[in-house]
């Protein structure tokens, strides 16, 4: 009987082992709440700098100026938003990766942690390009909808090296951002919903069952 | 039950040799740093217990340099591989046995 719980012991050591080696599993719940509130703060900001109420649609008509041509504050504003909210996302992100990281005995830059940016990051830039693309085009009302859906493409890409409810997260988004290229011009709500409020959902529901 | 016994390889008696080949089965290639941090051991025991592995043919070893920093990597042989499986099979058989 001793000898079995060794055994057993052993077949769990091996699953472990072969869990740590390749999935990066110290992304911490906590640095998800955190980039969806500096998210939503992001998207409370768009609204007030635009002075629309939270149902408004045509939020990019403001994007041209009456003559049509394009209206620079406009862009900037986004641009600055867009770019403060993804820093500091990121940096609260690293802070409770690192955090957790530490008490798992795991470094944070190691090969499973770049396995997973790199899975990570290959459709999201990929969707970066397209946003930039359908602006060339002028089509600026999609850009929100394809931010959305690559973002959820690039979740499910990544679930394969971190915990895998991530796949849940990137396939709402998904379906959050097929919707809101249906209802275009409500784009900045869609924007809110996917990037603040799933990201606090979901980033609390992984807190409590993985941190707790 | 003798039988099953005689399948457990005693390659893999050693809990740190078992770990190398569990990180090498699901992973193409290892540097020896991730799998010293992955076990948690000294330089010299990973060392030992890699050396034991490559005279078996279980892993080969590829040297190469990163500019001037040398990386050596690690990979599984399809001998190391099916061994581990039949080890794990071993396993396997021997705890059903006992229940």
């Amino acid at each position: 009987m001793e000898e079995n719980k060794q055994h057993l012991e052993t077949l769990t050591e091996i699953r472990s082992l072969m869990e740590k080696s390749t999935k990066f599993i110290s992304l911490s719940g906590l640095s998800v709440v955190a980039a969806g509130i500096v998210g939503l703060i992001g998207a409370i900001a768009a609204y007030v700098y635009l002075e629309i109420d939270f149902k408004a649609a045509n939020y990019y008509d403001y994007a041209y100026n009456n003559d049509g041509t394009t209206n620079f504050n406009f862009i900037n504003f986004f641009i600055i938003n867009a770019s403060t909210v993804l820093i500091v996302a990121l940096s609260f992100g690293i802070f409770f990766t690192a955090r957790k990281a530490k008490k798992n005995n795991q470094t944070i830059w190691n090969a499973s942690s770049k396995r997973l940016l790199a899975n990570l990051f290959l459709p999201l830039i990929t969707g970066g390009l397209f946003c930039m693309i359908l602006f060339y085009h002028g089509l600026i009302g999609l850009i929100a909808p394809a931010t959305l859906i690559f973002y959820g493409l690039a979740l499910i890409n990544a679930g394969k090296y971190t915990l895998i409810d991530i796949r849940y997260l990137g396939v709402c988004e998904i379906i959050l951002g097929l919707i809101s290229s249906v209802y275009i011009g409500y784009g900045l709500l869609f924007w809110g919903i996917g990037f603040g409020v799933l990201h606090v959902v979901y980033g609390t529901l992984v807190y409590f069952k993985y941190e707790k | 039950m003798k039988n099953y016994i005689e399948n457990l390889n005693k390659a893999f008696e050693s809990r740190i040799r078992l770990g190398i080949m569990s990180i090498l089965m699901v992973n193409e290639t290892v540097n020896f740093a991730s799998l010293k941090e992955m076990l948690e051991i000294t330089d010299g025991n990973l060392a030992s217990h890699i050396s034991a592995l490559e005279k078996l043919e279980f892993v080969k070893v590829n040297k190469q340099f990163i500019g001037k920093k040398p990386n050596t990597t690690y990979a599984s042989t399809d001998l190391g591989r099916s061994a581990f499986m039949e080890h794990l099979n071993a396993l396997e058989s021997l705890i059903k046995k006992t229940n």
